[in-house]
């Protein structure tokens, strides 16, 4: 799973059937420092979260499925919680 | 899944049978901004998107789900055709 930041959200019309119904977002994984790790992602949401939101992202496809309640669909990530703290007693080494 | 946008197609006569019917796309992956990013790859499409429209693709064993209940043979497929992209950084 990943940590990442809620940055906006793709509005669709001509999707697959099984899309129907599901917001769609998009994140931007995040370091542990708060940093940009990689490229901006589509995830689907199943958690109601918000632009700016610190979520978790799984990018796992059964598990993704699972979260959204859509089984057997091409869905391969997901948002599965909005993260409220991060306790790194070791710090960020 | 991932942003991207259809730059072009892929004809292919000589092929697996379980991909007769698809149509194959090039699709140059993208970031929020719209600005390229990464190598293009070859999509199947299951949305009729054409040249030049902002789509959205999925990658993985799930790609091959979209054509239910028929298998295809396929590791990337668009998925979505994006109206709008509303983004906002902080």
């Amino acid at each position: 799973m990943l940590i990442a930041r809620v940055i906006g959200e793709i509005v669709a019309t001509q999707k697959h059937p099984s899309h129907q119904g599901c917001r769609i977002l998009m994140v931007q994984p995040l370091n542990l420092d708060g940093s940009d790790r990689g490229d901006a992602l589509v995830a689907m949401d199943s958690v109601g979260a918000g632009v700016g939101d610190r979520v978790l992202v799984t990018v796992d496809g059964y598990a993704a499925m699972t979260a959204v309640g859509r089984t057997q669909s091409p869905i391969d990530m997901a948002v599965i919680g909005c993260i409220d703290h991060i306790d790194l007693p070791g710090g960020l080494a | 899944m991932y942003l991207g946008r259809v730059v072009g197609c892929v004809w292919s006569t000589c092929k697996n049978p379980g991909l007769t019917g698809q149509r194959l796309l090039v699709v140059q992956p993208l970031t929020p901004e719209r600005k390229n990013t990464g190598k293009r790859i070859v999509c199947a499409d299951t949305t009729g998107a054409g040249a030049g429209e902002l789509i959205y693709w999925v990658r993985g064993r799930e790609a091959s789900d979209a054509r239910l209940p028929q298998e295809v043979p396929v590791d990337t497929t668009i998925v979505g055709i994006v109206d709008s992209l509303h983004i906002k950084r902080t």
